[in-house]
């Protein structure tokens, strides 16, 4: 039974870390620095720690403002506290778990009529108030030491990335271990009270009733965090402002010593020693810091990045947070002690709806008993006024009997009226809950009508953005087949000029070589011819062009790769020569210019292109050049 | 377990900057042997570009699988990567541009050699002023800037180069064929290219550095 009602408690450690893991770890997750696994498995082990070692200061705090002394209230305040965090969180409203649960347990003090300690709450709030403040604080002077650090040690910036890798893990478990030891007292506080006085002995060591509640807490604020943070930490990232991994750092490390600070009975008792007021032990909210951090960072680099919108959002949360709570408390623990007859207090324990039926059915009876007696002494003052015989007398008490039988038969009546009037108003607070639940469900089931409304209309425009992405694809598609065809024609363009100079040079050395022949005709002088005619043997072994057509060759080859390979796929007959015919012919010159290239006759390719065009089993109405233009 | 990883990848990306270094002192060198006409040095450097050109598309494999396999500076190693393959197109295109000399084999009149040696000197000190502003990157993403407008200012001084030698190919060399002069003038475009690249590189380095500011 205890373990069903601690359920509300690790529910809400359970929501604490799903939301708040994401604080400490969000950041490095989201940008890839840590991986997911590795973080749960740090945040869930340091969580445990700080709840179960340093736990205990905060929940003080907690308990001053109302010390909430019956199992049945704790469970109420901490589902109260948990709805809210669940609701909000489901509705996307930056919600706390510290203000819900401070909200929370004033509205038990409301129940109970108990008053609420204003010192306490003054304290509490302006801890609120300050843990932001000092969380940008903190992110600004640490900012200002990181980059000095880096500005004179100028790191490798890949050795840069494996510190700050490294330093992130350290830090998130200095925040996780923070974060159990301060928000541990919103998860189990309130159960205080509840917790088992025998301790458990584990060897090594002890843990107390409360150490064991803290380590449930933990426990359950370690499967929130391997359950579902996953999803809030990988959206948190592009949440208040980009935040760079060096940035995360500050950030994770500026809220981890406002937690820190504030639950840290050590530290308090240092600063008390040195003459100094005590720090406040209080559960602040981790998001709230982490928000003034952020805050700081983003003023500090002139506050453009800022998202002023979700700031609003956030302070909204803040003041709406506390006050759902409470009135959800209050309601809550008026249904848990009227309609489940649950004690919500010790204080009121017998102020359940069964004891105010006795005690008013004690007192009608009274009532009738002294009515009964009053009854009976005016009977008597009746007779003996009038007893004038004792057959009236016996009469007289015969009646005495019927009227206390007539009362005693009134007193149960009106019990039984009493019993009716509970049972009716237990069946209109059950018809109110009926009427409640159906409400909700029906409003869920709208809801989720709007939403797959919602969702179809959503799918029915990415459609339609598909459609167009897909015509910008093809688009895209087309034209970058139009520049791989320029392409492809100004490389042909290259290779043909190159082959024309190749022609122009050999064309050139023909004609040089004729004129030397007329020279040679004009002259007698035997020294001028065989001057002649070693210019003429010069030229002509100048003329080789074998290297220059390799190289050309080779080049073709090389450019002409895709045609070689559908012409080898259709016609794979053709010699290496063919093919290269193929390729000139493509490029549009004429039988003389790739007679020049090949170093054979004008009629020797007109041959080649005959048998080019038999191979190719060509009709006579098709155009060699033309086929090929369109392979 | 960070920092092994880290170190090699350190070293990767060294020895691949120093890799395309090498390749643009040897594709200025080939370029001054083919003009020199020294058949012997030139092809030695050309085998030598090749290597070097098959070793740097290596190593920036590597790097690249290192940075995605291990996630190294997951916020700007997309970008990093990218400027690693625009280092890579660097030295392709010097080991490509050299490729043809080899196989086109321009005939480059006299007169011209010396803008033909001044362009590439241009357009390879392009590139060469990349390399340390990567390094700077890596270092001290501070004086990125005391680098790359090197990087801009010889991009330009190719440009203008370029657009001289051009002028100078199709009206000052008369005796030159038109399909020479087409073919010369591919070559100047083929030299451009170098420092366009380098200046690819110094885009994608100048956006780095505004991204990892703090």
């Amino acid at each position: 039974m205890t373990f069903f009602f601690l359920s509300s408690g690790l529910f809400l450690g359970w929501s604490l870390g799903a939301n708040d893991a994401a604080n400490v770890f969000g950041s490095a997750v989201g940008t890839r620095m840590v991986s997911f696994k590795r973080a749960a498995i740090i945040a869930s082990i340091f969580v445990v720690l700080g709840a179960v070692i340093q736990g205990a200061g905060a929940t003080h705090t907690l308990g001053k403002l109302g010390m909430v002394s019956a199992i049945g209230g704790a469970f109420t305040v901490a589902l109260s506290a948990a709805l809210t965090v669940y609701w909000m969180t489901k509705y996307k409203v930056p919600v706390s778990t510290s203000q819900a649960i401070v909200g929370a347990i004033i509205g038990w003090n409301f129940y109970n009529g108990l008053p609420t300690d204003v010192t306490v709450l003054s304290k509490i709030i302006s801890t609120w108030i300050m843990g932001p403040i000092l969380g940008a604080v903190f992110a600004i002077i640490l900012y200002y030491i990181q980059h000095v650090y880096f500005k004179i040690v100028g790191i490798h910036l890949l050795k840069q990335d494996a510190y700050i890798r490294f330093a992130l893990l350290l830090v998130g478990a200095f925040g996780s271990f923070s974060l159990g030891a301060n928000n541990i007292a919103n998860v189990m506080g309130v159960f205080v009270s509840s917790a088992p006085e025998h301790y458990l002995n584990f060897g090594l060591f002890k843990l107390s009733g409360v150490q064991q509640l803290f380590l449930l807490g933990g426990i359950a604020i370690a499967i929130g965090i391997f359950t579902y943070s996953k999803r809030v930490m990988d959206t948190v990232g592009g949440g208040l402002m980009q935040l760079s991994s060096k940035s995360a750092i500050i950030t994770v490390l500026s809220h981890s010593l406002v937690l820190f600070i504030f639950s840290s009975t050590g530290l308090s008792n240092f600063v008390q020693s040195l003459g100094l007021p005590p720090i406040p032990l209080v559960p602040v909210s981790s998001s709230q810091v982490i928000v003034g951090s952020i805050l700081g960072l983003g003023l500090l680099k002139g506050g453009y990045n800022i998202n002023y919108k979700l700031l609003g959002g956030i302070s909204l949360g803040w003041i709406a947070t506390p006050v759902i709570a409470g009135v959800l408390s209050f309601f809550a623990l008026f249904f848990v002690n009227n309609v489940f007859l649950i004690p919500v207090s010790s204080e009121n324990g017998n102020n359940t709806i069964k004891n105010k039926i006795f005690n008013r059915n004690s007192h009608k009876i009274k009532n009738n008993t002294k009515l009964l007696d009053s009854a009976s002494i005016d009977s008597i003052k009746k007779d003996s006024v009038n007893s004038f015989k004792e057959s009236t007398r016996i009469e007289s008490v015969n009646d005495f009997n019927d009227k206390k039988e007539y009362f005693k038969k009134l007193i149960i009546k009106s019990g039984n009226k009493d019993k009716n009037i509970s049972k009716y108003f237990n069946l209109a607070i059950l018809i109110g809950i009926i009427a409640i639940i159906v409400f909700l469900i029906s409003r869920w089931l709208n809801s989720i009508y709007r939403r797959n409304k919602l969702i179809l209309s959503k799918n029915a425009q990415i459609l339609e953005a598909q459609k167009a992405l897909a015509e910008i694809e093809t688009k895209y598609h087309l034209l970058e087949n139009k520049q791989i065809e320029d392409k492809l024609n100004y490389k042909n363009k290259e290779l043909t000029t190159m082959a024309l100079n190749l022609i122009e040079k050999n064309n050139f050395l023909e004609l040089l070589k004729s004129k030397i022949e007329e020279i040679k005709l004009e002259t007698n002088d035997s020294a001028i011819i065989k001057k002649l005619n070693n210019l003429y043997l010069l030229i002509s072994q100048n003329q080789n062009l074998e290297n220059d057509r390799q190289a050309f060759q080779m080049h073709v080859d090389e450019l002409n790769k895709d045609f070689f390979y559908k012409l080898n796929s259709i016609y794979p007959n053709l010699s290496k020569n063919e093919k290269r015919l193929c390729v000139y012919l493509r490029l549009k010159m004429s039988s003389k210019e790739i007679a020049a290239l090949t170093n054979i006759s004008p009629k020797s390719v007109e041959m080649s292109r005959y048998r080019l065009r038999k191979k190719m089993n060509l009709g006579h109405d098709e155009q060699l050049d033309k086929v090929l233009q369109n392979l | 377990m960070f920092f092994k990883k880290t170190k090699s990848t350190i070293r990767d990306i060294d020895e691949f900057l120093n890799t395309i270094d090498q390749g643009i002192l040897v594709f200025k060198e080939g370029v001054k042997y083919y003009l020199e006409n020294d058949d012997d040095n030139f092809s030695k450097n050309l085998e030598k570009l090749y290597k070097l050109e098959a070793k740097a598309d290596t190593i920036v494999l590597k790097i690249r699988n290192e940075f995605f396999e291990h996630s190294l500076i997951p916020q700007y190693s997309a970008d990093v990567v990218s400027l690693l393959d625009h280092l890579d197109d660097i030295i392709d295109t010097a080991k490509e541009n050299l490729f043809q000399y080899d196989v086109e084999v321009p005939d480059i009149p006299k007169k011209l050699n010396s803008e033909f040696s001044k362009l590439t000197d241009v357009s390879c000190a392009a590139a060469e002023a990349v390399i340390p502003a990567v390094r700077s990157f890596f270092n001290n993403p501070s004086s990125i800037k005391d680098n790359e407008h090197r990087v801009y200012f010889y991009e330009k001084e190719t440009d203008v180069l370029a657009s001289d030698l051009k002028r100078k190919i199709f009206k000052d060399t008369k005796h030159l064929k038109l399909s020479q002069k087409i073919h010369l003038r591919y070559f100047t475009l083929h030299i451009e290219q170098i420092s366009d690249r380098a200046e690819d590189a110094a885009r994608i380095l100048s956006a780095l550095a505004i991204k990892t500011k703090d």
